[in-house]
């Protein structure tokens, strides 16, 4: 019961880890590069693309779908280990 | 074959698609209405949802919207597609695994108390009404264009369509005709772009065709569109117009009210286990990626393609510029309908397109002869008219119209079923009827749909204003009363009835009011808005589209100050809270 109990509360953590790890990603992307920083970052012109405005247009959403996959595969991979604990726990 | 012959045929055969899986996937429990029997794969739930999500402003209006505001654009393609990632992360894999109905049973379950699941029915019903307004919208304006018939006519036969397969098939019909809907659309958004690319830059590819050079000169693409634009007074394409500010809030209102859409998050209680829910929001994400990095190559080739056409020469000669007598057949077509508009306000028969708004281009202008901007265009125009400006085929034209359909309907259909299931199962079944049986929970699921198809009905016929403007709305609403109350539900288990329902209250009310009094939203058919919808007068600057951000944290923080001040949540509630957060 214990070890079910720790490993539940592992889960758990390493679940907000993850989280805030990819929402901190997701931020700099999104309102971090696309606006905050746009303006300084289309300095860089490849192209005729300036760099801001090609992640505000393009970037930023090619991020969300890679960050998205890559969640739900590193959940995947808890997932199992919480089951495969739990089964030594009871 | 006539162009207007082919379109009815287009349409009328993706329509008999759509009648034709209604009845093959008719509902016969309340679990198929409501969340068809929780057995869809994540791969077809993730373009189910892309359907359901992709609206009429994605559709029609997005890719005009990023034509002629260039850089601003982005808060759409990035609002509209970030709040997938909080919906992943923060919500999606939990409410899967509570494994209920509808999102106000969550928080009657959560927060313990029939107010609280009475009150988050009352946002789903705001936000859903606000939504939908603006796709029977898109359904009208596509109808009256393509098919030629009055704006009633083309609502009455949308509501039709959307009735049977709505009604019959509830959330099961509803997930296959997304599924149909899903491909007609990207097919008919991105073929024309295909063409275009090609046609523009010589590369077929749309998303590299953004960043080639223009066959013919030896500019890329973005910087000859600058160069065209700039020359006229219009402002930089790729740079801001808006405050910093107003655009974070924006980007980030649009990104958490999409998290915080209730028809949006029931898709995700259609599939199998957490674990494909998390799955099904990556490939719901992937399915409208493909649409979102379409558009804002449209919206610049589009542009240019405009700009050209207009502007035949150098800027400022007399030869210059387009004689209107000699008009493209598109500039007629669309001028019948009112979305073009031209004004010789210097009688010289020719068309001037340039800012006249620019104080800077005021002196030049004036040097050229030119008295005033003489082209009115509006932004649907760039995807509606898109093929004709480029003299694609009649097909590709016809096309257009059966993926705008597709997308208006597939959304209005999606909100529908949350309307209806809000009214059959939270109303009725959890407060009114607890008494009535199952068949009885679908017939009135089957009315209520009903019902709130007519009422779309008419809100898509007095609309409140224009599709995206009125869809933004939604986003603002859901973000500062559903998404905070959600969430809190889920990563706290402090947060208790009152707080929840305080916070709801806070900022639904403290959003919608700052929208009706700068813009007018359901009060405006009883007069104008209370004061004039300018930078000056809004509060910290930010508009009436990023204000649901301030809404949120007004909302977050009612709730965490009343839960500390009142008794914590039952024991059963953070069981249910632990229950959640794990998959098994």
């Amino acid at each position: 019961m214990n070890s079910n109990l720790d490993s539940r509360n592992t889960y758990w953590l390493r679940n907000k880890r993850l989280v805030i790890g990819c929402l901190i990603v997701w931020f700099f992307v999104s309102l971090g590069c696309s606006v905050i920083f746009a303006d300084y970052l289309n300095q860089f012109v490849y192209r005729g693309i300036p760099f801001g405005f090609w992640i505000a247009q393009q970037g930023s959403i090619i991020t969300f779908v890679l960050i998205i996959f890559f969640y739900a595969w590193r959940m995947q991979k808890l997932d199992k280990a919480l089951k495969n604990g739990n089964q030594h726990g009871s | 074959m006539a162009l207007k012959t082919l379109t009815y045929l287009v349409v009328g055969f993706t329509f008999v698609v759509y009648i034709a899986i209604a009845i093959w996937s008719k509902a016969k429990s309340t679990g198929e209405f409501y969340v068809a029997g929780k057995g869809v794969h994540p791969i077809a739930n993730g373009m189910a949802t892309a359907a359901d999500w992709m609206s009429a402003a994605s559709f029609i209006s997005m890719a005009g919207i990023i034509a002629f505001a260039g850089y601003d654009g982005s808060r759409f393609l990035m609002g509209w597609t970030g709040g997938f990632v909080l919906l992943a992360l923060l919500l999606a894999p939990y409410l899967r695994k509570y494994g209920k109905f509808t999102v106000p049973e969550f928080i009657g379950d959560r927060y313990y108390s029939k107010t609280a699941r009475i009150v988050a029915v009352i946002c789903l019903l705001f936000i859903s009404f606000t939504y939908i307004a603006g796709q029977m919208r898109g359904v009208g304006i596509v109808f009256s264009r393509f098919l030629e018939v009055p704006i009633g006519t083309g609502l009455i036969v949308g509501m039709g369509i959307v009735f049977i397969y709505a009604v019959l098939g509830g959330m099961k019909g509803i997930t296959y005709t997304q599924i149909a809907q899903y491909c007609v659309l990207i097919f008919a958004f991105t073929v024309p772009a295909i063409f275009i690319a090609f046609q523009l830059t010589g590369n077929f590819i749309p998303q590299v065709a953004f960043a080639s050079k223009v066959i013919g000169t030896d500019l890329y693409l973005i910087e000859r569109l600058n160069q065209v634009i700039v020359d006229l007074g219009f402002p930089n394409y790729t740079e801001s117009q808006r405050s910093t500010l107003d655009m974070f809030c924006i980007t980030a209102a649009l990104m958490i009210g999409t998290a915080g859409l209730p028809h949006v998050i029931v898709r995700f209680f259609t599939v199998p286990n957490v674990s494909d829910a998390r799955y099904s929001a990556g490939w719901a994400l992937f399915f409208i990626g493909i649409l979102y990095l379409t558009a804002p190559a449209i919206g610049s080739m589009a542009r240019l393609n405009l700009t050209d056409t207009v502007q035949i020469g150098v800027v400022g000669d007399a030869e210059g510029n387009l004689v209107y007598e000699e008009r493209p057949e598109w500039f007629r077509t669309w001028e019948t309908t009112g979305l073009l508009t031209f004004e010789d306000k210097n009688n010289d028969g020719r068309v001037q397109y340039y800012d006249d708004s620019n104080p800077d281009f005021e002196a030049q202008a004036n040097a050229y002869g030119w008295e005033g901007n003489e082209l009115v265009i509006d932004r649907d125009i760039m995807v509606l008219a898109n093929p004709e400006i480029a003299n694609l085929p009649a097909w590709v034209i016809a096309l257009i119209a059966a993926g705008g359909v597709a997308a208006a309907l597939s959304t209005a259909a999606g909100l529908l079923l949350v309307i209806s299931s809000s009214i059959s199962h939270d109303l009725l079944k959890g407060v009114i009827a607890p008494s009535i049986t199952e068949s009885q929970e679908l017939f009135a699921g089957r009315i209520s749909a009903a019902v709130a198809i007519g009422i779309a009905g008419l809100l898509g016929y007095y609309p409140p204003a224009f599709v995206a403007q009125v869809v933004a709305f939604a986003f603002g609403l859901a973000a500062a009363s559903l998404f905070p109350v959600l969430m809190l539900g889920i990563f706290t288990k402090t947060i208790n009835k009152e707080g929840a329902i305080a916070g709801m209250l806070t900022g639904l009310i403290f959003t919608y009011g700052y929208i009706e009094f700068f813009k007018g939203l359901f009060l405006q058919w009883a007069g104008t808005p209370f004061a004039a919808d300018t930078p000056d007068n809004w509060l910290f600057g930010i508009s009436p589209e990023g204000i649901g951000i301030v809404g949120m944290i007004l909302n977050i923080t009612v709730a965490v100050i009343v839960s500390k001040l009142t008794n914590p949540p039952p024991e059963e509630v953070q069981n249910l809270v632990e229950e959640i957060r794990h998959p098994q």
